[in-house]
């Protein structure tokens, strides 16, 4: 990995983008007829697939019911052939673990629990291929499922994972530039009030060129989100076109 | 369930007609041969989720590029196998013997092939079975809760193999012309079938 080398003289990276440039961001929602809301996301190379099912009555062990908001259950699951090396444990590894808790703490933020108490909502989501900024990827995925689901929420939740390499700062990082000893920013955040909801980071970052990332993150996540609206009043003024005539 | 389809279709790929297409994978018998993993996911469950998997699995081995490992023989009785430089030089399998499954669920007096969720809930019985693509069947299997007469049995045996063999003449086509379009796009945007 010595001789890759992320941002070439002229600066452009490895996929030919500029450090602050977004992946291609596409989406669909309602892609599954039968959960209550779904939602498919690709940023370039990486794909999510997310089904919403809810709000309904707990299921399970009615000990877990919250007697003044809703039960959010999220899973994360990244399918076998999502990565290079055939991944053996698709969830329940610790990975897995941390990034549902993770999921499950954004959403608890986003949602208004208050409206249906000793009830449960579950987000799954699929990864069905990872090319870096997976979670991210994931956020936006449950994000416009919710949408789609008809979930009220306090705001939509964008995420977007910016890198930090060769003394720069890489919005949308892929699989390879945030692999290695870069540093990796992934921040979800409620686009309008601008409130953060999740941040996480990982690996070594000088104290200095935090307010860089997290600037750049910022803006990530409000370009996405520009997307993500756009995504969903497409998505309903072609619902409302079969009701209106 | 997961692991009943897995073992339904392991026992239809078990058999001595699909020998040929497993026997490929062999590099150096009884040394050395590839591992073959086929993972399924399950989007979405709309009723017949054995058919629609083994079709899947069929159309993934048709697209498989395998590539060219050759063995040369050093000194000793330690064989070396060497990966071809090319990234692009592989060979395919061959799925003609690969078998598809037919699900026919017995309804009332008469039997239906792929049935929906609601044909399903309703169902007496329903027989599985792994059609070759000359009308050999490699398995069968009986499942869900009613009982069937011996001449049901034989009656929708039949229609599972002239199933069987239409869907398999049907899918190789559609095989063959996706894959000519991708070759044909290959220097143009190929958008493939996907959720957008």
């Amino acid at each position: 990995m010595a001789g890759v080398e992320i941002i070439s003289n002229e600066g452009f990276r490895n996929d030919g983008r500029r450090p602050n440039e977004l992946r291609k961001l596409q989406c669909k929602m309602g892609v599954f007829a039968q959960a209550d809301g779904s939602a498919y996301i690709e940023h370039g190379n990486t794909r999510v697939l997310c089904a919403v099912y809810g709000p309904h009555e707990i299921r399970g062990s009615r000990t877990k019911a919250l007697h003044d908001r809703v039960l959010i259950n999220c899973q994360y699951s990244m399918a076998t052939f999502s990565t290079g090396e055939r991944k053996q444990r698709p969830r329940g590894d610790r990975k897995s673990t941390e990034m549902t808790m993770h999921l499950r703490e954004t959403f608890e933020a986003a949602i208004l629990t208050q409206l249906y108490p000793r009830s449960q909502i579950d987000i799954f989501v699929e990864v069905l291929q990872a090319d870096g900024g997976n979670f991210a990827a994931c956020v936006n995925a449950a994000t416009l499922a919710l949408i789609d689901a008809g979930i009220p929420m306090k705001d939509y939740v964008s995420a977007c994972t910016v890198g930090f390499a060769e003394d720069q700062a890489l919005m949308d990082v892929s699989h390879l530039e945030e692999s290695g000893h870069n540093a990796a920013l992934t921040l979800a955040m409620l686009p309008k009030s601008q409130h953060i909801v999740l941040l996480e980071m990982s690996s070594r970052l000088h104290l200095d060129h935090l307010r860089t990332l997290m600037e750049m993150a910022e803006k990530g996540c409000k370009d996405v989100f520009l997307v993500l609206d756009q995504a969903v009043r497409d998505h309903v003024s072609e619902a409302t076109q079969f009701m209106n005539t | 369930m997961a692991r009943d389809i897995s073992s339904t279709l392991a026992r239809a790929y078990s058999s001595a007609k699909c020998q040929k297409m497993l026997k490929s994978l062999c590099l150096i018998p009884r040394v050395h041969c590839w591992v073959l993993y086929i993972d399924i996911l399950i989007l979405e469950c709309g009723g017949n989720l054995y058919d629609a998997a083994s079709v899947a699995v069929k159309a993934a081995l048709y697209n498989t590029k395998i590539p060219v490992v050759t063995a040369s023989s050093t000194d000793g009785d330690k064989p070396e196998l060497e990966l071809s430089d090319d990234p692009y030089d592989c060979r395919r399998l061959d799925v003609l013997s690969i078998p598809c499954v037919v699900t026919i669920s017995k309804i009332g007096y008469g039997h239906v092939v792929d049935a929906s969720m609601e044909e399903e809930a309703c169902c007496l019985a329903t027989l599985i079975t792994a059609v070759t693509a000359d009308g050999n069947l490699t398995a069968v299997k009986k499942s869900k809760g009613g009982s069937l007469h011996p001449e049901s049995i034989y009656e929708m045996l039949e229609t599972c193999q002239q199933v069987g063999m239409k869907v398999h003449a049907v899918l190789m086509e559609k095989l063959r012309e996706e894959e000519e379009h991708q070759q044909m796009a290959m220097g143009s945007q190929h958008k493939a079938k996907g959720f957008l």
